[in-house]
């Protein structure tokens, strides 16, 4: 067979609006995607992303329906066939891996079981030798200890496991090709980093086809060698990932790219103002027109067309060869920062939290079942109008740290002082209302920390009248102020959150945490429920209240480089305990202790010319080890017995910057370079 | 700067307008909301329409069957059935109309503070209410009626009481599920007390399955009344009432079966018509109903 192995022709995909009108979720899309090629599909949420790969099945979610086009595999219309023969396509020659693989992996069933069925039901091997076939694709995803995991249930593997069992399956079928939604969002840093790893060496071996969905540009970097943007239903971009990466020449594409923090930029990312056109909403012009730095007239009045060019690129706008004087770079400002010493505004005294409480028997027996703490030997002083970014994998005990601070969960240990030395209440009920109101906390997802049941007015309202007193005339005029620090209209103040899209809930979020005139704001994540370039205009904003207000923030990520555009400072936190403190730029720029050597390493840049480092295996730690470096069990540079036995010592470096090994900073850095060089050798 | 704005409570009432035109568009709410709105009106307007005297007795004409004088024909006193069917309801409703609201009311309360506290206390209180709902519910209802007696001022506290005690289980379940909510906690922290809490962030999210509830409380309260009339410790004659009706019809029920059927259809079609309602209630609001019809 010659011609393109998943063959997408002109298809658009919609569905009945509440007008009885068909509202359009795709938009004329051509893809095609050629045998051992694999090609990334990005844009932001609801651009369509998923809908397309899904069609690529021959597969539309319910309510959706196709309204023109074709889609072929193998030659073969997708659309055309019978349930059986999609049956046996699909999980066959064509695989599909979804975000959460516990969506595809059976809960009840052991993986085993689960990797037998699909050979059974896919694969060409005698039946007596599934179960050896079984291993070899788990020993073929890189999977330790195949024959062990055979026999375990989805829940008694980590979340990287699961998704590396889901990729087995997928492989037991020979598929030639393998769509993938989002496949390694959710995972810690360097786990996706090996995931990635992993699905491209079983690309290249196989001569296997990808589909990768995502928002992540860097994932997108390291796996794909062609690149479609998409935005509000249409392909607006497509090129090689070199030319769509480096020199995108689509305003959106570049927009998304600078809105991008980088780990080599100290600098904030530039928001992408607005948001895409609901479905259906676009007018008869080009669909990027309101957020576009290039539009003229005649976007507006007609839409611009795919062109075709010579370089192999594809691209949809009239005005693409001025592209290229829009910034790729954050050009966004420097993040506001205080100079000279400040007093301090809270100041974490040996902070230890467990999550276990003794029990009744424990009690009984004497016994101190409290066991290892989660968060222990917690020490750090945040100036005012410092910003301190923490950084670790989930589970690492960032939130829990967060919510001791708050008062949510008491501590087991240490204490809590605030400006002017005072102590603060292990307990939130016991706090005084000046302590209460000074420090805010906002959440990751906005979904979950505005009441649905409430108006924007009524979420506002609540500090202004515990802390203010405010009532009446006086408490709607503030709400309405306070909303328009986070640059939204007082239009808002009347709608649900339902009503509001995930970057205006999150700005809602931090309105009501500013209401209270607080101090000290506390951030858990705030932007790893935002599309990228909403969370540019987020940190903006938080960069920006800062400035105004004086405040002294806690931002706690997962992501490096968001923390990065960010923070003054940075503690890098391993299973609940330090690693690294120090001034942002010196730990960015030389980080020394091994922990966040590899979480760095790990990070993946929207550049097809860096690649990760991958040096400590990715297994998953469920409890930190009773004694020694919380690092033992991974460390690539451990020293030996002393790692195990001895609470390894602060080692200072220049300035502030500090970490905590038993190998000081410069040793490290010796090391370091002694590699580097081993391996351009 | 001017601010114009629709108040919170417009919000609610759209939101209640569009729930409610939700339920009507359903044929299982279209039926059972007709059915519930006119045994209501009956109720209320029964005594100026019947055609007799229900208490008129008759001996020239006992246990004649359907004519056209007397629709369902005459009881064993040679009373009018068809006017006791229409008056049947009244005391039925009364009773549990106004028992239903308290037990969802303060069953409801209970139930969302057991879920706030959570932990220990939550645990054991709720080991209490669950041994409380495994004794058999008519049992406990005797001992309080022959206790305290009859009437509509110990039957109104006792059903209340009683079937309130469910509610708490219901309430605290979904309580759970909104206390680990982040905006819980973010108004924990804030530190509101508890009782801003509950109204402003719990009740809100709590009160769908709360009415809900309600409503097949009413139809289990209505089952209850009626049977314990039946069994002669509801209300007393002659007022006539569903329950005792059939009780006293029942006897002669081989060769009068009108007297026993009017009642029946009346008392079915009430408690289908709130089932009915209560499905479609849930389906418009979202809400998941675990718990069947309770016939
Ligand atoms: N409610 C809880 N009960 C018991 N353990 C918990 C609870 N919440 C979190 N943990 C554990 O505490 C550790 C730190 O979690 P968390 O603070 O949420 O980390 P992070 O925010 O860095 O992802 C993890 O091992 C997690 O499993
Ligand atoms: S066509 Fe016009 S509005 Fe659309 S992307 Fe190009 S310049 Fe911008
Ligand atoms: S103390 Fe030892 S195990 Fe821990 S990070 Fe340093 S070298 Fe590695
Ligand atoms: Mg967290």
């Amino acid at each position: 067979m010659t011609g393109p192995l998943i063959d997408i022709r002109n298809i658009s995909v919609g569905f009945t609006g509440k007008s009885s009108a068909t509202l359009p979720v795709l938009r004329n899309i051509d893809l095609k995607v050629n045998a051992g090629e694999s090609i990334g599909i990005v844009g932001e949420s609801g651009s369509g992303k998923s809908t397309l790969a899904l069609a690529a099945m021959g597969y539309l979610k319910s309510g959706l329906r196709l309204m023109e086009g074709s889609v072929a595999f193998q030659g073969q219309d997708m659309f055309a066939r019978t349930r059986t023969e999609l049956e046996q396509i699909r999980g066959g020659e064509l695989a599909l891996i979804p975000q959460n693989s516990g969506q595809s992996l059976t809960p009840t069933l052991r993986i085993g079981a689960q990797l037998v069925e699909a050979l059974r039901l896919h694969a060409d091997v005698p039946e007596a030798q599934y179960s050896a076939k079984a291993i070899e694709l788990l020993g073929q995803v890189r999977l330790p200890d195949p024959a062990a995991i055979m026999t375990r249930f989805p829940h008694e593997l980590s979340g990287g496991q699961q998704q590396r069992a889901a990729i087995g399956m997928a492989l037991a079928g020979e598929p030639t090709a393998l769509l993938l939604d989002e496949p390694t969002t959710g995972l810690d840093v360097t786990t996706q980093a090996h995931i990635l790893e992993l699905l491209r060496d079983i690309a290249r071996d196989r001569g296997m086809a990808m589909v990768y969905v995502s928002h992540d540009l860097g994932a997108i970097a390291r796996v794909c060698d062609r690149v479609v943007v998409m935005y509000a239903g249409e392909v607006v971009l497509e090129g090689s990932t070199r030319q769509v990466l480096k020199t995108p020449i689509h305003p959106y594409a570049r927009g998304l790219l600078a809105s991008i923090p980088r780990l080599s930029d100290p600098r904030l990312p530039v928001a992408l103002d607005g948001r895409p056109p609901a479905p259906g909403g676009a007018g008869q012009g080009c669909s990027f027109i309101d957020r576009c730095a290039l539009a003229q007239d005649g976007c507006r009045t007609s839409r611009p067309d795919l062109e075709r060019l010579p370089s192999g690129e594809a691209v949809r706008c009239f005005h693409y060869q001025e592209a290229h004087q829009l910034s790729l770079t954050g050009s966004g400002a420097i993040p506001a920062s205080l100079d000279g010493a400040s007093p301090s505004a809270l100041h974490l005294d040996y902070l230890a939290i467990s999550y276990r409480r003794p029990g009744l028997y424990d009690k009984v027996l004497g016994r101190d079942s409290a066991g290892v703490p989660t968060v222990d030997g917690i020490e750090i002083t945040v100036a005012k109008g410092e910003t301190l970014g923490l950084v670790g994998e989930s589970g690492s005990g960032k939130s829990t740290i967060l919510k001791a601070i708050a008062g949510l969960l008491p501590p087991s240990g240490g204490k809590i002082t605030v400006a002017g030395g005072q102590a603060l209440a292990p307990e939130v009920e016991h706090r005084s209302p000046d302590h209460l109101r000074k420090i805010q906390l906002i959440f990751q997802n906005p979904d979950d920390s505005l009441n649905p049941r409430q108006t924007i007015a009524q979420i506002l309202e609540q500090p202004l009248k515990l802390y203010f007193g405010l009532t009446g005339d006086a408490l709607h005029q503030r709400s309405a102020e306070i909303l328009d620090r986070v640059r939204l209209g007082a239009h808002y103040l009347d709608r649900l959150p339902s009503q509001l899209s995930g970057g205006e809930k999150q700005r809602v979020a931090i309105a009501r945490a500013f209401a209270a005139e607080p101090d000290l704001v506390l951030c858990d994540e705030v932007t790893s429920a935002l599309d990228v370039s909403v969370q540019a205009a987020v940190l903006d904003l938080l960069n920006d209240l800062k400035a105004t207000q004086g405040t002294t923030y806690v931002f706690v990520s997962h992501d490096l480089a968001v923390v990065r555009a960010l923070s003054d400072r940075v503690a890098v936190l391993y299973q609940g305990r330090l690693c690294e403190l120090g001034p942002s730029a010196d730990v960015y720029a030389m980080p020394s202790h091994p922990y966040t050597e590899v979480l760095l390493g790990a990070v993946l840049e929207p550049d097809p010319d860096t690649a990760p480092t991958l040096s400590a295996d990715d297994v998953v730690e469920l409890s930190p080890p009773a004694q020694g470096c919380p690092f033992q069990r991974r460390c690539p540079r451990k020293i030996g017995r002393i790692c195990d036995t001895d609470t390894p010592p602060w080692q200072q470096g220049v300035k502030d910057h500090t970490i905590k090994c038993h190998h000081s900073i410069a040793d490290l850095a010796a090391a370091q370079a002694e590699g580097a060089a081993g391996q351009r050798a | 700067m001017t601010v114009t704005s629709a108040s919170p409570q417009n919000t609610g009432l759209m939101r209640t307008l569009s729930v409610l035109r939700d339920v009507v568009s359903r044929p299982s709410g279209a039926i059972g909301l007709f059915l519930v709105v006119f045994h209501v009106v009956l109720a209320l307007v029964s005594p100026w329409i019947v055609p007799y005297d229900y208490k008129a007795m008759n001996s020239a004409m006992m246990l004649t069957g359907p004519e056209a004088t007397h629709w369902l024909g005459t009881d064993h006193l040679g009373r009018d059935v068809f006017t006791r069917v229409l008056l049947g309801g009244r005391e039925a409703l009364l009773v549990t109309g106004i028992a239903t609201p308290i037990a969802v009311t303060w069953g409801g309360f209970v139930g969302i503070l057991f879920g706030l506290i959570g932990g220990r206390i939550d645990e054991v209180l709720m080991r209490v209410v669950d041994a409380f709902l495994s004794l058999p519910w008519i049992l406990k209802m005797l001992v309080l009626i022959v206790t305290f007696g009859t009437g509509i001022e110990v039957l109104i506290p006792t059903l209340a009481f009683f079937y309130g005690i469910p509610v708490i289980r219901i309430a605290r379940a979904a309580t759970h599920d909104v206390v680990a909510r982040d905006f819980v906690s973010a108004a924990r922290a804030r530190g509101h007390s508890r009782m801003t809490i509950i109204r402003h962030e719990l009740l809100p999210n709590v009160l769908d399955t709360l009415m809900v509830e309600g409503a097949m409380r009413w139809s289990w309260m209505l089952l209850a009344f009626s049977s314990l009339s039946f069994l002669g410790f509801g209300v007393s004659p002659p007022t006539p009432d569903w329950g005792l009706m059939i009780a006293d019809a029942r006897g002669f029920m081989s060769f009068a079966p009108w007297g026993v059927l009017g009642p029946v259809i009346a008392v079915s079609s009430l408690i289908i018509g709130i089932n009915l309602t209560a499905d479609a209630l849930a389906k418009a609001l979202g809400i998941d109903r675990a718990q069947k019809a309770p016939v």
